[in-house]
């Protein structure tokens, strides 16, 4: 029970932070992990900010908790960083990924963090340039690979190739769009870590 | 009539003999009870049609008489009849 | 067998396509709306010859399932809360005419104040109505006793509801292991019912039943439920033997050297083994007990699993304003009232509205608890969990 690793994603409502985490654990299914994937309970309206949560183990998992000090925190709209606590909880040793253009030391100042990982990455520039449309959530699933040990990148790719490719069969370019997404995501996060500076 | 106790009655309240209701004679309910003329009787069926009771007895479309062991002389038949060959008399036990 | 990332709603959704019911008829309500919705595109979809009946309120859609069921019909509807409080007067015909129809209950408070989220109030509420009530701990558990309670409801003749905890379980996704349609349709065989109103000669159902015998025939419904216990013990034995996996009556968790029992209900139970491993890592020898049935209430059962524990601390999602506690705490206490030595219990009311309760809670409540069993006395039967004062 011990080595559970708990992710809490903040987003806004329609950006896709719920089904950023289903994917998320769906794909540590795939590896054959258990997972829990879930929504901040209750009722999600377009643009309010919105929380969703996963779970992961090697051994089953049987607690149904809430996630009150999660290790990594994602943040896919950076607007939230100004209104949402977003990094109540958050484990010392945790880290902060986060969809922006932003430097992580302006990062760390404006949230007061300490000794945790800051992760930076545009996701938002990605899914414009690759996807046409501002979808942050695939890109943010490729960083939150790199920066965790989880999953791996080919299991991720494997598993999002395999998902889209029965949502999107007759459209090749999407699912292309969202696995370079997710590529470009995962080489170009940088990572901070703390004490560093 | 001996009642049956709760382990040989059928599952679930349900009745499995169907025109069950004809054994319950509620004629004894009457206070009033019809009395029917058959000579000037039209056999128009409007009491029959009207009885709420299905107490008009009839046979190839005649009427032929009237169910004692049903009737509970609400007298709609005699309010109805538009001959009047049906009255209403005190129930005399 | 293959793993499916599902929600319990849509787990319970996926039971219900395999099971194929003649007709659903169904209202929807936050949080059990998914059911029936993800059900009504299998309709659609021609996935399943069901009859989908939508109506406008939940006391209808339950009234289409009393009809449908009495037409000889396999039958099945989902609901929460305020849904299955507007049922409630149905619930006891569906019971009192032997209707097996299997209720996908999804856990909700229930209004005043006006909350969406997960407590046991509402199946709580509907405790005597003479339905089976199984309280599923995860999706797994939901899929797995929706396919059981189709057996049971179907050999007792006793209608069933199975719940999951309201958002917690409902909206939470994890891995459920699915199995195969055929599997799913040979486990529970052709429809049967105590009669239809297709059977062949005619028959009367729901006549007027009156001093001369409606006692008999409650007196019969009480016997179904208490021989039901029999029956969701063999269907779960015979589940477990075909699939490897099953929910016994009562779940004991590291009870063998326990003197010290927690007693839960849903999710709570999964969250409590963690605390329960936390307090026996400290040496603390204490033990789980999952009631997965509440009806009928299994209180033989307990008597056996309760005969060594010297304090019980019960963990009551609903309080059911008796002021003597909460539901779990008082039936399993008039369980063992015979029992010899007594048992000290403490019960706490948690969660109501969806407060949420965690590891740390449930291990303070066991500390105390052990405080009280060394002390031999309970200073407060009563007490809550989460709460502000």
């Amino acid at each position: 029970m011990s080595d559970i690793f708990e992710v809490r994603w903040h987003g806004r409502g329609g950006q896709g932070a719920k089904t950023a985490a289903l994917l998320f654990g769906d794909a540590i299914m795939s590896t054959g992990k258990y997972f829990q994937a879930f929504p901040e309970y209750g009722p999600e309206r377009m643009g309010a900010p919105v929380q969703a949560f996963n779970r992961s183990s090697a051994e089953p998992i049987t607690m149904h908790c809430g996630i009150k000090e999660p290790k990594v925190v994602v943040i896919l709209d950076p607007t939230l960083m100004e209104t949402q606590p977003v990094t109540e909880g958050l484990k010392a040793d945790g880290i902060i990924l986060v969809n922006t253009n932003a430097s992580a030391d302006s990062l760390r100042k404006k949230l007061n963090l300490k000794n945790q990982k800051i992760c930076t990455v545009d996701a938002s520039g990605i899914s414009r340039e690759l996807l046409g449309k501002e979808l942050p959530n695939t890109p943010m699933l490729g960083a939150l690979v790199r920066v965790t040990d989880v999953i791996g990148i080919d299991d991720l790719i494997k598993f999002v190739e395999k998902t889209l490719g029965k949502k999107f069969k007759g459209k090749p370019e999407v699912i292309k769009g969202n696995i370079d997404s997710i590529r470009r995501a995962y080489n170009e996060v940088k990572v901070t870590d703390g004490g560093g500076k | 009539m001996t009642k049956k106790g709760w382990k040989d009655l059928p599952t679930g309240g349900i009745i499995t003999k169907a025109g069950s209701a004809l054994d319950f004679k509620t004629g004894d309910w009457r206070s009033e009870k019809p009395i029917w003329d058959k000579e000037k009787c039209t056999s128009c069926l409007m009491c029959f049609i009207y009885c709420p009771d299905s107490s008009i007895q009839v046979k190839d479309g005649k009427m032929t008489g009237i169910d004692y062991d049903h009737c509970k002389g609400c007298g709609i038949c005699a309010k109805e009849c538009p001959v009047k060959v049906i009255k209403m008399e005190m129930e005399r036990r | 067998m293959p793993r499916r990332a599902l929600t319990g709603n849509e787990a319970m959704a996926e039971a219900m396509r395999q099971i194929n019911p003649d007709v659903v008829a169904a209202y929807p309500i936050t949080p059990a709306t998914e059911i029936v919705q993800i059900f009504a595109s299998f309709v659609s979809d021609g996935l399943v010859t069901t009859q989908f009946i939508p109506v406008e309120s939940e006391h209808s859609a339950i009234s289409a399932c009393v009809g449908a069921s009495a037409a000889g019909a396999r039958v099945m509807t989902g609901t929460s809360s305020q849904g299955l409080a507007l049922m409630h007067e149905v619930l006891y015909q569906a019971a009192g005419l032997r209707a097996p129809i299997v209720i996908c209950e999804v856990n909700r408070s229930l209004s005043a104040p006006i909350n969406i989220h997960c407590d046991h109030s509402d199946t709580m509420g509907s405790k005597e109505a003479g339905w089976i009530q199984i309280y599923a701990e995860d999706s797994q558990d939901a899929y797995d006793s929706v396919i059981q309670a189709i057996r049971i409801a179907e050999t007792v003749f006793l209608p069933t509801m199975v719940s999951t905890d309201g958002f917690i379980i409902s909206h939470c996704m994890q891995g459920v292991e699915i199995l195969e349609d055929k599997q799913v349709q040979d486990f529970i065989g052709p429809h049967r019912s105590a009669y239809s109103l297709f059977g062949g000669a005619p028959i009367t159902v729901g006549p007027l039943d009156l001093q001369d015998y409606y006692f008999e025939h409650r007196r019969q419904l009480m016997e179904a439920m208490n021989t039901s216990l029999t029956t969701l013990d063999a269907v779960n034995k015979e589940f477990k033997q075909k699939f490897g996996r099953g929910y016994d009556i009562i779940e004991e968790y590291k009870t063998e050297d326990a003197d010290h029992i927690v007693m839960a209900m849903g999710s709570t139970c999964g969250t409590a083994k963690v605390a329960i491993d936390k307090m026996r890592a400290k040496g603390v020898k204490v033990g789980l007990i999952k009631l997965h049935v509440f009806r009928p209430f299994p209180h033989e059962q307990l008597k056996k699993a309760l005969s060594k524990a010297k304090f019980v601390t019960v963990l009551d999602r609903s309080d059911t304003a008796s002021s003597m506690g909460g539901p779990i705490f008082v039936e399993t206490r008039a369980a063992l009232y015979d029992q010899m030595p007594k048992i000290l219990f403490a019960d706490y009311i948690y969660g109501l509205g969806g407060r949420d309760i965690d590891i740390e809670e449930i291990a303070t409540v066991i500390e105390k608890g052990e405080k009280m069993k060394l002390q031999g006395k309970v200073e407060k039967p009563l007490d809550y969990i989460g709460l502000r004062e």
